[in-house]
C-alpha cells in the first residue's frame, strides 16, 4: 500500500514538471512536424506507395522519433537529479528501488504519451485516417516504446555521473535504431546487410506494427510485431530494476 | 535489534569510510540514546556530511558496522530508512514544484496516514512561517526560505531519529531560534534523537546534549558542552604582552594552564576569576586584556591549533544559491 502511494507520488511529481516545463512540450512538437512537413512533404512530391502518400507512410516513424527522443532523455534527465540532490530525498524514501524505478518509468511514460497525442490528433492533415481498432493499436505500441525507452534511459544514466555521454547515446543508440528500422522505407528490395540489419531491430516491428494498422500491408502478422514489442519492454524493464538496485547515490 | 542496551538508539562501531587515499571518516565509535540532541561540531571537510550519508544508508561504509534504530545500515537499510528524517546539506527541493506540492509528495513517499496529510502539513509550514508562500515555486524562494522549506520536509513524517546536516545555514537569528526551540520541543516532548553537524559554536552550545568534535574523520573530543568547557578551565584569561613573566604565573595553583602564540597570552583558571589582579600584576604590562569563559571554540583550537571557521550567513546563501543554479 505504502509502496503504492509513494508510486503515485513519483508519478505526480513528473506530471507536474512536465505540464510546467511549456517550452519542453514545444519544442518536442515541432521538431517531428519540420520532419513531416519539409521531409515528408518534400519527398512526397516524389514518392508515394500506391495509394499512401509518402508523409503518411512516414507518419508512424515520426511519432517513434519522437517518443524515443522524449523517453530516452527523460531517463538520462537522472543525471540531473542525481547531481541536483533532489533525487537522494527520494532515496532515503522507505520504498523499494523497485518502486523508485517504475514511478520514474511511469512519468517518463506520461510525457511521452502526452506529446504523440498531439501529434495523433494532426494525423489526419497528413493523410491518416483512423478507426477505433488503428487508434488502439497504435497507442498501444507508443506505450511500448515509451516504456522500453524509458526504461533504456534509465538504466544508462542510473549508472552515469556527467552528461559528458549524452552526445555518443544520440548518435549510437537513438539514431541508428530509428534509421534501421524502416521508420522512413519500406522493408523489401532492401540490400542484404540492411535486410539483416532491420529484423534484428525491434523497432523495425513497432513500426510495422503502428503502420499495418494506420495504412494496412504490413510485413509482419500483427502477433509477431506485438511479441517483439513485449519482449523488448520487459528486457529493458528488468534491465532498468537492477540498474537502479546497483545505483549508487 | 542489538539487544544489550535498548536505550542506544544509534550505535557505530569502527566506522571508516575512505575514497581513494582521503579517509573521509576515520574508525568513529560513538552510542547516542534515544531523545538526545547530539552534535557534530567540526570544520569544512571533517567528514561530518559522510557520517551522516553513512547513517542515512546513502553510502556504504568501507568499514566498521552502524545500527541505526537497531537496525544494521548495511543489512537492513529499509527498517533504517523508516526510522530516520534528513535534512540535507545540499539544497534538495524541488524547485519548478511549490512549496506545498514539496511537502505533500514527502508526505505521500514517507508514508504519512491520509487523515494526517494536510493538517501535519500545515504544522509544519506554520513552524518556518513559510504559509503565505507555500502555494508559490520554490524558484522563486530565497535561499533562506528554501532551507526552511527543507526543514519543514524533514519533520513533516515524525521520524524517530532526524539528522540534520547544517540545517540552519543560512537562516537569519531569529528563525535561527525558532528552529532550535522546536528541536528541542522535538526531543523533550516526542523523545526524538537529533543528530545535528554544524559549524556554528552557538547552536552546539545551545542546543546540543552532548558534543562530538572532529577533525580529519576522527572524534578528538566527545562530551557535553559544559564538560568540554570545563577542561579548559572555569574562564580564560586573554592578554597582550611585550614581555610576559610565565613561569610565575605556572605556578600559582588557580592556573590549569599557560599558552604563548604571537604575543598573545592564553591563561586557563579553574575559578571564575576573581584572581585577575594577581595574575595581571605579576605579568607585565598589558596593552590588551580580556576576561571569558571558554566556548568551543577554544576547546576546537586546543584540540587541533586551528579555529573552526564560522562561515558569515551571507556568504553561506552564496554558496547556496550557486549550488542551486541550474
Ligand atoms: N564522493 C566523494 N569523493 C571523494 N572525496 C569525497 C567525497 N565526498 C566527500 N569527500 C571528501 O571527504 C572529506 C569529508 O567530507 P564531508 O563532506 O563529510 O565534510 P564535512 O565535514 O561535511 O564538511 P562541510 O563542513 O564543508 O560540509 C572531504 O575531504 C571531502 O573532500
Ligand atoms: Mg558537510
Amino acid at each position: 500500500m505504502s509502496e503504492l502511494v509513494g508510486l503515485y507520488a513519483l508519478w505526480y511529481r513528473e506530471f507536474k514538471v512536465f505540464l510546467r516545463e511549456k517550452s519542453r512540450i514545444l519544442a518536442s512538437i515541432v521538431n517531428p512536424l519540420i520532419w513531416l512537413v519539409a521531409y515528408g512533404g518534400g519527398l512526397g512530391a516524389a514518392i508515394s506507395f500506391g495509394e499512401v502518400g509518402y508523409q503518411a507512410f512516414i507518419f508512424p516513424g515520426v511519432i517513434m522519433l519522437t517518443t524515443l527522443f522524449t523517453s530516452i532523455f527523460f531517463g538520462l534527465y537522472i543525471v540531473l537529479d542525481k547531481r541536483l540532490d533532489f533525487f537522494k530525498e527520494v532515496l532515503i524514501a522507505p520504498l523499494s528501488r523497485m518502486t523508485i524505478f517504475v514511478g520514474k518509468m511511469l512519468g517518463g511514460c506520461t510525457d511521452a504519451m502526452l506529446q504523440a497525442l498531439i501529434l495523433i490528433c494532426l494525423g489526419p492533415f497528413f493523410g491518416i485516417t483512423y478507426t477505433p481498432y488503428s487508434l488502439g493499436v497504435l497507442v498501444i505500441f507508443i506505450l511500448f516504446i515509451a516504456a522500453g525507452t524509458t526504461s533504456l534511459g534509465l538504466t544508462i544514466g542510473s549508472q552515469l555521473n556527467s552528461f559528458e555521454g549524452f552526445g555518443l547515446i544520440q548518435s549510437f543508440v537513438i539514431l541508428p535504431l530509428f534509421f534501421l528500422s524502416g521508420a522512413l522505407y519500406p522493408l523489401n528490395n532492401l540490400p542484404d546487410w540492411l535486410f539483416i540489419i532491420t529484423r534484428i531491430n525491434p523497432l523495425t516491428y513497432i513500426v510495422d506494427g503502428m503502420r499495418g494498422a494506420l495504412l494496412g500491408n504490413p510485413t509482419f502478422p500483427l502477433y509477431v510485431d506485438l511479441g517483439v514489442a513485449v519482449v523488448f519492454v520487459l528486457v529493458l524493464i528488468a534491465a532498468g530494476s537492477i540498474a537502479f538496485k546497483k545505483m549508487k547515490s | 535489534m542489538i539487544g544489550e542496551d535498548p536505550l542506544m538508539i544509534i550505535k557505530v562501531e569502527k566506522l571508516t569510510k575512505k575514497y581513494k587515499d582521503l579517509t573521509a571518516v576515520d574508525h568513529v565509535d560513538l552510542t547516542i540514546e534515544e531523545g538526545e540532541i547530539f552534535g557534530l561540531l567540526g570544520p569544512n571537510g571533517a567528514g561530518k556530511t559522510t557520517l551522516l550519508n553513512m547513517l542515512a544508508t546513502l553510502i556504504p561504509p568501507t568499514e566498521g558496522v552502524a545500527y541505526v534504530n537497531g537496525y544494521d545500515t548495511i543489512k537492513d537499510p529499509a527498517n533504517v530508512r523508516k526510522s530516520i528524517g534528513m535534512v540535507f546539506q545540499a539544497p534538495s527541493s524541488d524547485d519548478i514544484l511549490t512549496g506545498y506540492e514539496n511537502l505533500y509528495l514527502h508526505s505521500l513517499m514517507f508514508g504519512v496516514p491520509k487523515e494526517q496529510r494536510k493538517k501535519r502539513i500545515a504544522e509544519v509550514l506554520k513552524l518556518v512561517e513559510l504559509e503565505d508562500r507555500a502555494n508559490q515555486r520554490v524558484k522563486t524562494y530565497s535561499g533562506g526560505m528554501r532551507r526552511r522549506l527543507e526543514l519543514a520536509r524533514g519533520l513533516l513524517h515524525k521520524p524517530k531519529i532526524l539528522l540534520l546536516d547544517e540545517p540552519t545555514l543560512g537562516l537569519d537569528p531569529q528563525t535561527r531560534g525558532h528552529i532550535w526551540e522546536y528541536i528541542e520541543k522535538l526531543a523533550r516532548e516526542e523523545r526524538v534523537t537529533v543528530i545535528i553537524t554544524t559549524h556554528y559554536m552557538e547552536e552546539a552550545e545551545t542546543l546540543c546534549d552532548r558534543v562530538a568534535i572532529i577533525d580529519h574523520g576522527r572524534i578528538i573530543a566527545l562530551d557535553s558542552p559544559e564538560n568540554l568547557k570545563m577542561k579548559l578551565g572555569k574562564s580564560m584569561i586573554r592578554a597582550k604582552i611585550k614581555d610576559p613573566k610565565l613561569d610565575l604565573i605556572k605556578g600559582l595553583n588557580y592556573v590549569t594552564k599557560v599558552e604563548e602564540k604571537d604575543g598573545e597570552v592564553m591563561i586557563m583558571l579553574n575559578d571564575g576569576g576573581s584572581h585577575i589582579q594577581e595574575i595581571l600584576c605579576n605579568l607585565g604590562e598589558a596593552s590588551f586584556v580580556e576576561l571569558r569563559e571558554p566556548t568551543l571554540n577554544d576547546v576546537f583550537l586546543q584540540l587541533t591549533g586551528k579555529e573552526i571557521r564560522e562561515e558569515s550567513a551571507e556568504g553561506e546563501i552564496e554558496r547556496y544559491a550557486r549550488a542551486n543554479g541550474r
